[in-house]
């Protein structure tokens, strides 16, 4: 049923509003009296069932995102999800290796610390540069006529270190490779330093080796008895060099470059 | 009058019974009720040009709303879904404004 009573009888409608709208709105009016026409009950239906359903999706909107969503977008959401797992995943697995590269990478580091203090204590032993202590054999050389040469002393040191003696000293100088022990007018002379009997020899290495090595007929002993002095080889259990050498700076030696690493 | 005290008291029982929607039915009720806002302005539209039918605006209810759903769940078949349902609320939406637009000139004549 239309509504043909649009010109509905002059009647002042409370909701006018201007003087100029005044038709509209008292259709409108009219139309939202209430009557128990069927057009009335439909549309009243009709809004209800509206209502109703704005009421559910408004409600189940605000309550779960998820739930009102479309297959495809749950799919499309599952997949970025996924997605963003494995990339996630793959970055711990980046970490984690970088974390272990840089564990075994200190590891290694200590390791080439600890090898290279190794060797620098053994160098600084070998060099005179650090004191040294062991087992070993201390000689003494009794010269009171101050016969026994250079010679004799230096024949000693050679036999001391073919006996592998690892440190020696000789009264308070350390005896290394760039020692020397010479004959000057003054007497004998080790590393420049005047020496004057008796001479109190220090070696670490394998006593009994040593002391054996001292002892062959024809060797360092015998030596020094021909010399006109006496040599004492006492073996010991620990001996205790201190004296150290100070060491120069290589002036023209040079490491060659391709066994430096 | 019968109108406003319908949607007050669809909005009352849709907050009050709190019924679960029909998971089949989820994805097509918000269209839907896009839809039926379509009918329900083109419904006072029709009224203010005195030209309102009750039967009409069943019909353009109901087909509405059944049309709206129909294309999305179509849209869904063609994997389409999320797309056509962007356009027939942006359709649903053109169509709201401009009945609005012709209440808004019978009412206030501007």
């Amino acid at each position: 049923m239309s509504t043909p009573d649009q010109d509905t009888p002059p009647q002042p409608a409370p909701e006018v509003a201007t003087r100029s709208a005044g038709d509209g709105w008292r259709t409108l009016a009219h139309a939202l009296r209430p009557r128990a026409t069927r057009a009335q009950v439909i549309t009243g239906l009709l809004c209800a069932l509206l209502g109703f359903a704005i009421a559910l999706q408004v409600r189940s909107t605000g309550e779960d995102s998820l739930s009102t969503m479309r297959q495809s977008e749950l799919v499309s959401l599952l997949d970025q999800t996924t997605r963003q797992a494995d990339q996630l995943a793959d970055q711990v697995a980046d970490l984690e290796r970088t974390r272990q590269d840089l564990r075994s990478g200190s590891t290694s580091r200590e390791a080439a610390l600890e090898s290279a203090t190794r060797s620098a204590v053994a160098q600084g032993i070998l060099s005179g540069r650090l004191p040294a202590q062991g087992p070993g054999v201390a000689i003494t050389v009794n010269d009171p006529s101050r016969s026994v040469s250079a010679l004799t002393l230096l024949n000693l040191l050679e036999e001391l270190r073919n006996a592998g003696a690892e440190a020696v000293q000789f009264n308070d100088q350390r005896l290394t490779a760039t020692s020397s022990i010479v004959a000057t007018d003054a007497g004998i002379a080790v590393n420049g330093v005047a020496q004057s009997p008796p001479y109190h020899w220090l070696a670490i290495g394998d006593p009994d080796t040593m002391a054996t090595a001292m002892a062959i007929p024809g060797g360092a002993v015998a030596k020094v008895q021909i010399d006109g002095g006496t040599a004492q080889v006492d073996t010991q259990d620990l001996v205790e060099i201190t004296a150290l050498r100070e060491l120069t700076t290589p002036q023209f030696a040079t490491p060659e470059p391709d066994s430096q690493g | 009058m019968i109108a406003v005290i319908g949607l007050a008291l669809g909005v009352i029982a849709g907050l009050v019974f709190e019924p679960t929607i029909p998971t089949e039915l989820q994805p097509y009720l918000p269209i839907a009720v896009v839809a039926a806002l379509d009918a329900l302005f083109g419904g006072l539209r029709a009224v203010l040009d005195g030209i309102f039918d009750d039967r009409v605006f069943l019909v353009s209810f109901l087909s509405n709303v059944v049309v709206a759903a129909l294309i999305v769940f179509l849209g869904d078949q063609l994997g389409v879904g999320s797309q056509l349902s962007t356009g027939v609320v942006v359709v649903l939406g053109i169509r709201i404004f401009s009945n609005v637009a012709a209440i808004r000139r019978h009412l206030f004549k501007a």
